[in-house]
């Protein structure tokens, strides 16, 4: 955050207008795209099929292969790199994720600690409701 | 379904006019309307005097011209300040009314104000005070001095900068309409729920609707300081050779980035709730009301953060140009300043301990608590090692400093005794704990914006402020200030909640009337400081001062007083910290007169006073459920951004030659003038 | 540091102001990823009062009953393709063909305007069926989550008409070029949010 050797207003910064930046290639996209597609369908084949017996591993593959398509996206798509902008995108793009993920986890472990403190009878499974029948969506 | 009570009368009434019907108006002779109708009559006495004499002089051209629609950092900064300014009179009527409220309602006396609108006040003085008054203060601040200080002509988006003010203004003007028109919220200055949910009158949209435009202003602002420091810093002037008070408005700007969502996203789904009758945060149907107070920390501590850093800057440009010296400690300042940017996301449970997360979330918050009051008392220890054997010259600005060092430090004590959370259960919710963040509010973010007003009013307008008034202000505010929480302390010790109307314990009045007399004397520092910028304006010819007044050691201090239109005709060459210090001592101070260049600036533009006004107007509208305005407005907006999307050529050119004539002798051209007035 | 003149040759004097404008620097396309950090941040409440709010069904239908997975996986296609779309419309911007730029501009538009078209669908059929937004948590905060994103598509596509239009009149102008990137950014963006969508809301809300 704080490189003292940072330059203020270098030349080396002047090229970032808007004709000179890298827009990516055919190949990347479609390399992106790709990689997007095999990352998209694993995850709906585990749930579609049922793959995963155990809730908690199932929740954690799902979540691990979206973090993985998430970071493919922005390095095709997005084209998120360490020189653009003077480093100044990317470094707050991992101020941004440190802080989600600590909002994220720290909502979520605080509020999970009040429920099971706050109201012991949640935990027990309220009765299930039956719905005549599961809506249909469209597209489907 | 909708969760609203609409007046009894034809369909097409309530078709134009929604739920808005004279019974809003407070029209009773009862005591509480006879209190807003002399309010009312005194604004519109003023009001109308004010658009008389603006009229009279045919000033509404050159306000609309050279003041609404200009897109100049200074301009809008001043116009924040007066904002700011304003609102402070109107949140201190609240705190005066409070007060008096409860320094008499013991026992038989049931005081002069019924609960309802008790609760109003206190819910108009929290938000008022933190979002129009202290926010508006920084914004404004940040908006004047950071782009001189780092050597630019303007902001990176001159236009949002208007727009982000208009915003803020129309914020403000839902709120004054809520005195007038209808209730405002009782729910506190955060909205919570349930009584935020429950509540049925318009007094909670008001509050949100407020809070929306002026928060999507204050995020444009921040989005806006963060790219100008990133990208329009002068030559050579590195991250490290950057004033504090631009490496606060930084590590501030960027907090506002990513903490304001928090607060659009929570008012969004409460009136979500309150509009479509949907569970966010009800009590049944699976709603939790403490989703709602777990989000809004997550912007709310950060907030008292972004309050505070730039005041934290302030101090450090003060210090040394009254010392003589420069910053103790600049690197370890600057890393505090991140640290603390950091840490204040980490701390926000800690405004509900008592929610029943169990010691481990307890402690773990409790801790991070804890450790931000580390880089803080680095701060404070820098700034005392500047004193220290520094030629210390006790002017006004410096005595603020002065008073917030010892205030402001024994606020963070008590802060970190609220930070212990077992002692928390006890304090929660207590006259303690409004003691405590009155004493950092007023004692670190209230005294730096005076210190603040009082360094830089020379470099905005050309003259000093009156010494002797200043000091006045000084010593009414500081006594004020002890005498009014002092025994809010003492009574928070003993148990005595917050937002009491009414006490059965007649012991407890002496506090109270002491906290009224605190009231009243830091009433007397508040119409001490519009006397002192009143007895100024009158003298400035005496009070003229040059371009450097106080031997400033940053680039603001290098150019003219006001500065001009487009702040420096050459753009310096930073070699150092202290850049003007530097400058000053290897012969830099004398500016060349010739060989002036060409100068490109952003033109004015009207969008941001549309904009605002349309969205301000769509505020009041889905208020009072007036479903057609609503959408209209809503539509209004679009077409105003994408018209405005529409002009590319939003910049102007100032010849060499009006450069020229400025630099050599301090005005603008004459026929220049003539088209400015 | 080599834009400044500072003491180059030893003797000559200290150079303390630019005699020439030094070089502009644009922040529009900072500021513009500063602001989708900030409405990351919109997003994360949003998914925070899911992951809070998921279960609870209040009575009312689960996840696993009213989630319509195959309609999402048609969803999620349309989407990922729109995003590859406009990226082959960046690459004719980049080769300053208009024409073709325009041309996968539209079909973008067209995919994601089918996106959006296909979550109202869905959204009627489950307030159809019962499953409305006051239904219970769980469902307020999946309509209110899913429907946020679904709004900023639309903007994306309202967005996207207006550079077309400004395309289409003045070309492919540095200006414009600025402002097909910003909304470059925000289209894949949008995507990167609805992976989170697909896969917490979705995914993991029909198996728990």
């Amino acid at each position: 955050m704080s490189n003292p050797s940072a330059p203020g207003h270098s030349p080396a910064q002047g090229h970032e207008g808007a004709m000179h930046e890298n827009h990516g290639s055919l190949r990347g996209y479609l390399t992106g795209f790709v990689l997007a597609a095999i990352l998209t369908v694993i995850p709906f084949w585990l749930v579609l099929d049922h793959i995963i017996g155990d809730f908690k591993v199932a929740v954690f593959v799902i979540l691990a292969l979206a973090t993985l398509q998430i970071i493919v996206h922005m390095i095709f798509f997005l084209h998120v790199n360490v020189q653009s902008e003077g480093g100044w995108n990317l470094m707050g793009l991992l101020f941004t994720i440190t802080l989600v993920v600590i909002v994220l986890g720290a909502s979520i472990w605080s509020m999970f600690n009040e429920n099971n403190l706050m109201m012991p009878t949640m935990s027990v499974p309220i009765q299930q409701y039956h719905a005549p029948a599961p809506p249909h969506s469209p597209g489907s | 379904m909708l969760p609203h009570t609409m007046p009894h009368r034809a369909a097409i009434w309530n078709f134009i006019f929604g739920r808005l019907s004279l019974a809003a108006f407070p029209l009773g002779s009862n005591l509480e309307d006879r209190i807003v109708q002399f309010t009312f009559i005194g604004v519109v006495v003023i009001g109308v005097a004010i658009l008389a004499a603006i009229t009279k002089y045919r000033k509404w051209g050159y306000l609309w011209r050279e003041w609404f629609t200009t897109v100049d950092h200074k301009k809008l900064g001043i116009m924040y300040m007066i904002l700011g300014t304003v609102m402070l009179v109107r949140g201190f009527a609240d705190a005066i009314m409070m007060r008096s409220q409860q320094a008499f309602a013991f026992g038989a006396n049931m005081g002069y104000l019924p609960p309802h609108h008790f609760d109003q006040i206190f819910s108009a003085h929290g938000s008022i005070m933190i979002f129009f008054v202290a926010m508006a203060y920084i914004i404004g601040l940040m908006n004047y001095v950071m782009p001189l200080q780092i050597g630019s002509r303007d902001v990176a988006f001159p236009y949002l900068n208007n727009l982000g003010f208009w915003l803020t203004f129309g914020g403000v003007v839902l709120f004054m309409i809520s005195l007038f028109v209808g209730d405002f919220s009782t729910a506190g200055w955060l909205g919570y729920p349930p009584v935020s949910e429950l509540q049925q009158g318009p007094g909670v949209d008001y509050y949100i609707w407020g809070l929306q435009l002026s928060g999507v202003g204050s995020l444009l602002s921040g989005i806006n300081f963060v790219v100008t420091i990133l990208k329009m810093r002068a030559p050579g002037m590195t991250l490290m050779k950057m004033p504090v008070f631009t490496w606060t408005t930084l590590c501030t700007s960027g907090l506002i980035v990513v903490s304001f969502p928090f607060l659009t996203a929570s008012l969004l789904m409460l009136s979500i709730d309150r509009y479509l009758g949907t569970h966010f945060f009800t009590s049944g149907m699976g709603g939790n009301l403490m989703l709602y107070i777990n989000l809004i920390w997550v912007w709310g501590h950060p907030e008292v953060y972004i309050l505070i850093l730039p005041l934290f800057g302030v101090y450090s440009e003060i210090v040394p140009t009254f010392s003589k010296k420069p910053l103790f400690g600049y690197s370890s300042m600057v890393y505090a300043t991140v640290a603390i940017m950091v840490l204040s996301y980490l701390v926000w449970l800690h405004h509900f301990f008592t929610m029943g997360s169990g010691p481990a979330v307890n402690s773990f918050f409790s801790l991070t608590t804890m450790l931000i009051s580390i880089p803080t008392g680095v701060k404070i220890f820098n700034w005392l090692f500047t004193m220290y054997r520094g030629r210390v010259h006790l002017s006004v600005p410096m005595l603020w400093v002065l008073g917030f060092l010892f205030t402001f430090s024994l606020g963070g004590m008590t802060g970190v005794m609220l930070s212990v959370a077992p002692a928390d259960f006890l304090l929660h919710n207590s006259l303690f704990l409004v003691a405590h963040f009155h004493n950092v509010i007023i004692g670190g973010v209230v005294f730096g914006i005076f210190a603040a007003i009082n360094y830089w009013f020379p470099k905005a307008f050309g003259f000093k402020l009156n010494e002797f008034w200043g000091k006045v202000t000084f010593w009414c505010w500081f006594i004020g200030f002890w005498v009014a929480f002092g025994p809010l302390y003492i009574m928070g010790l003993m148990g005595v909640t917050r937002r009491l109307s009414h006490f059965t314990d007649m012991s407890l009045q002496k506090w109270e009337i002491a906290a009224w007399i605190g009231a009243l004397i830091i009433f007397c520092g508040i119409a001490a400081f519009i006397i002192q910028i009143a007895v100024s304006i009158k003298d400035r010819k005496k009070l003229a001062c040059g371009n450097d007044p106080w031997d400033g050691r940053t680039l603001e201090w290098s150019t003219s007083s006001p500065p001009p239109e487009y702040n420096f005709a050459f753009i310096p060459n930073v070699r150092d910290r202290d850049a003007w210090m530097d400058m000053k001592e290897n012969g830099g101070d004398r500016r060349p007169m010739e060989g002036f260049n060409l100068i490109h600036m952003p033109k004015n533009t009207a969008s941001g006073v549309v904009i605002a006004a349309l969205g301000c107007i769509c505020g009041f509208a889905l208020t009072w459920f007036i479903w057609w305005l609503a959408i209209a407005s809503f539509i209004g907006i679009f077409v105003a951004i994408i018209v405005h999307a529409f002009t590319y050529r939003s910049d102007h050119h100032i010849p060499a030659a009006d450069v020229s004539h400025f630099e050599h002798t301090g005005n603008w051209n004459p026929e220049q003038q003539g088209v400015a007035a | 540091m080599n834009t400044t003149t500072i003491d180059t040759t030893g003797s000559a004097p200290i150079e303390f102001y630019c005699r020439q404008e030094p070089p502009a620097h644009n922040g529009t396309l900072l500021g513009f990823w500063f602001y989708l950090m900030s409405d990351c941040f919109i997003f994360a409440s949003l998914f925070v009062a899911n992951a809070m709010l998921g279960t609870n069904y209040a009575g009312g239908p689960t996840g696993a009953e009213v989630l319509d997975i195959p309609g999402l996986a048609l969803n999620t296609a349309l989407l990922l393709v729109s995003s590859v779309v406009f990226g082959f419309a960046m690459l004719e911007m980049a080769r300053q063909r208009k024409g073709a730029m325009l041309g996968w501009l539209a079909l973008a538009g067209l995919f994601a305007a089918a996106f959006v078209g296909l979550e109202i669908h869905e959204f009627i059929g489950m307030i159809a069926a019962g499953a409305t937004p006051e239904r219970s948590a769980f469902l307020t905060s999946f309509f209110v989550l899913v429907g946020t994103h679904g709004f900023h598509v639309t903007m994306g596509i309202i967005w996207l008409i207006v550079l077309m239009v400004q395309a289409g009149r003045s070309g492919i102008t540095e200006v414009n070029i600025r402002r097909l990137r910003c909304l470059s950014m925000f289209w894949h963006f949008l995507d990167l949010v609805w992976i989170g969508v697909f896969s917490y809301v979705y995914l993991i809300g029909v198996l728990r």
